[in-house]
């Protein structure tokens, strides 16, 4: 072997070899880092409170003329809470159920206090997006866990704040915030201390447990029972379908906020991963077709040699041996090349996935690693393949 | 007989080999004469496989040897067949010793001691660690004689072995290749424009 490599690696190009390496790392690195990138950046899109999952849609009837005039109930009623269930394109419906009384909240800070009238609302919990073991309500309790949309949060902090010159508040310390909530109807009036739990990107209101919604309504409710909620949530298959574009136009209801754009959201991301690792895989190939020709070059110059190591008695398979060593330990060392440039690429990008979401983890590169290998020795064995039949026809003499 | 002639049998001078049913046995020496052109390195590339452009059939043992596969090619020229090609076919760049432990690798038919014996009675021992490139034609001679012997053999293919070597260089590979050929049995066919490899010869063959 040692005198086959000493005998057939004359007119080697380093050169060529070099080119083949650097366009085999640059085609190796965008396949392993769109990837990566894809694998990291997934875990914002899957988290409960993600701004980008959401494949969800608030809807309400549009306000009309009546409603402004106390006429006309505005609400979802049965059966057409039954006829959205059944759409193809909706997985689930749920009900807000708004509080039936009067919510006044105070808080106090540094000796200033605001106070403020509030409303509660309710949606089944599997809607929620906020994941907190605080999310229960006990009576005996008095404490009431709140949920308010994040918008509030950024509304202070880069609204109200600033022009205020009022500090920021970070979420960690928002959420220590206890409100005073007094609840009043039904001729009684009771305190009940108030804890911020979460903040949501989904839900535009500010929510409470359903089971407290239940027991509150019970206790300060005006008495007129169940009412046909306002506004439902729907959880649904793709927000951009044109058949549930069509169908809520032609019931007449509105969709609020920005889901639709956020479950295209991933969707892109998902387009622009495969597009880059696809611009990558064409670079690998390309680096595999260099590599290629390049050997091709070297056996068609070493042909002469090729012939009579055969007529020695050599086989294919043992002359293309070192040529086979070359392009596996080439291909290695573009894995390892790749694997660098990744590791640096990803060091850079990911202090920036970690503001975006408190307590992100990212992804192992286990799977990263296994595909450049795979990839390499994949381009490995394509390319002994392609020496192994040249090395055959050449030495198979004349004629 | 090469395919050139075939088209005109009477081209062809009188000749033992060409347009005859020829037999070499084992054990026999052949020496083959003739003048230039006559075809003796093309009967080698025939017999040795590396051409065939050829009308008619050479059989070893029965068997058409345009039916030996890529393998069996392999095997015939690590077992069967040896050759000491008319251009020897050494590679230049590689020393004495490399390009015949290129061969013996492959066979590890000769002990290291034995290839040191051998190079020594060509007369090439001090010249072990030199690349074959600078050797004069008659010393690469020698070299390849060397190699061919670092197999085992039923027959050896010399195509004008003693064409750059003197009369003492010549006796001794002519007696190195006696006794190997004897030992295993051999059978010996030497090509010759002239001035031939002297041995025992048993068959006289004009081309």
């Amino acid at each position: 072997m040692k005198l086959l490599w000493k005998l057939l690696r004359s007119h080697l190009s380093v050169a060529q070899t070099v080119g083949f390496a650097l366009a085999g790392v640059v085609g190796m690195t965008v396949v392993l880092t769109a990837l990566q990138a894809y694998r990291d950046v997934m875990p914002i899109f899957r988290a409960p409170d993600s701004f980008v999952r959401g494949d969800y849609l608030v809807l309400s009837k549009r306000v009309g003329t009546l409603q402004t005039f106390g006429l006309g109930s505005g609400g979802f009623n049965e059966e057409e809470l039954r006829d959205l269930r059944k759409q193809l394109f909706v997985r689930e419906v749920g009900a807000f159920v708004p509080a039936d009384y009067r919510v006044k909240g105070s808080v106090s800070a540094g000796g200033v206090g605001f106070s403020t009238y509030l409303f509660f609302e309710s949606v089944p919990d599997r809607f929620l997006d906020v994941e907190t073991e605080a999310w229960r309500f006990d009576p005996a309790q008095r404490e009431i866990p709140i949920v308010i949309p994040r918008n509030y949060l950024n509304l202070y902090n880069f609204g109200f704040a600033r022009s205020q010159g009022l500090p920021q508040i970070s979420e960690g310390l928002f959420r220590r915030v206890t409100l005073d909530v007094e609840l009043s109807g039904a001729g009684r009036s009771e305190h009940f201390r108030g804890r911020i739990v979460g903040l949501s990107n989904r839900l535009n209101t500010i929510l409470v447990p359903e089971s407290f919604i239940r027991w509150s309504n019970e206790r300060f409710g005006g008495g007129s029972g169940a009412k046909d909620p306002l506004r439902v949530i729907v959880e649904t298959d793709g927000p951009a379908d044109e058949r549930l574009a069509a169908y809520l136009s032609s019931r007449g209801y509105e969709a609020e906020g920005e889901a639709p754009d956020d479950g295209r959201a991933a969707r892109f991301v998902r387009l622009a991963a495969s597009a880059v690792a696809a611009v990558g895989l064409v670079f690998s190939i390309m680096s595999f077709y260099l590599l290629l020709l390049s050997i091709f070059l070297l056996l068609q110059k070493n042909s002469r040699k090729l012939e009579t190591l055969s007529l020695l008695g050599y086989r294919p398979g043992r002359i293309a041996l070192p040529y086979v060593a070359l392009t596996l330990g080439l291909n290695l060392a573009v894995w390892c090349g790749a694997l660098l440039l990744l590791w640096a690429i990803r060091s850079r990008y990911l202090p920036l996935l970690e503001t975006m979401q408190e307590g992100y983890t990212p992804s192992g590169v286990g799977l990263a690693l296994l595909c450049g290998l795979v990839l390499a020795l994949l381009l490995t064995a394509l390319n002994a393949a392609a020496i192994r039949r040249r090395i055959g026809r050449l030495g198979a003499g004349k004629e | 007989m090469p395919t050139a002639f075939a088209a005109d049998p009477l081209s062809v001078r009188h000749s033992d080999v060409w347009l005859h049913d020829v037999a070499f046995h084992r054990g026999k020496f052949y020496l083959v004469e003739a003048v230039s052109g006559a075809g003796k390195t093309s009967l080698c590339s025939f017999l040795y496989g590396m051409r065939s452009d050829y009308a008619g059939d050479v059989l070893f043992d029965g068997r058409n040897i345009r039916s030996l596969s890529r393998a069996e090619w392999n095997d015939v020229r690590c077992r069967s067949l040896s050759v000491l090609f008319q251009d020897l076919r050494l590679f230049e760049e590689l020393t004495v010793e490399e390009n015949i432990a290129l061969k013996n690798d492959l066979t590890h038919f000769q002990s290291e001691a034995r290839i040191e014996e051998l190079l020594a009675a060509a007369g090439m021992a001090d010249k072990r660690t030199t690349p074959v490139g600078r050797l004069s034609f008659g010393q690469q001679q020698r070299v390849a004689f060397v190699r061919a012997l670092c197999q085992p053999f039923d027959f050896m293919l010399l195509d004008e072995p003693v064409s750059h070597l003197d009369a003492v260089n010549g006796r001794i590979l002519a007696q190195l290749l006696t006794d190997e050929a004897r030992r295993q049995g051999a059978g010996i066919l030497v090509t010759s424009v002239g001035s031939r490899l002297e041995m025992s010869y048993d068959h006289l063959l004009h081309l």
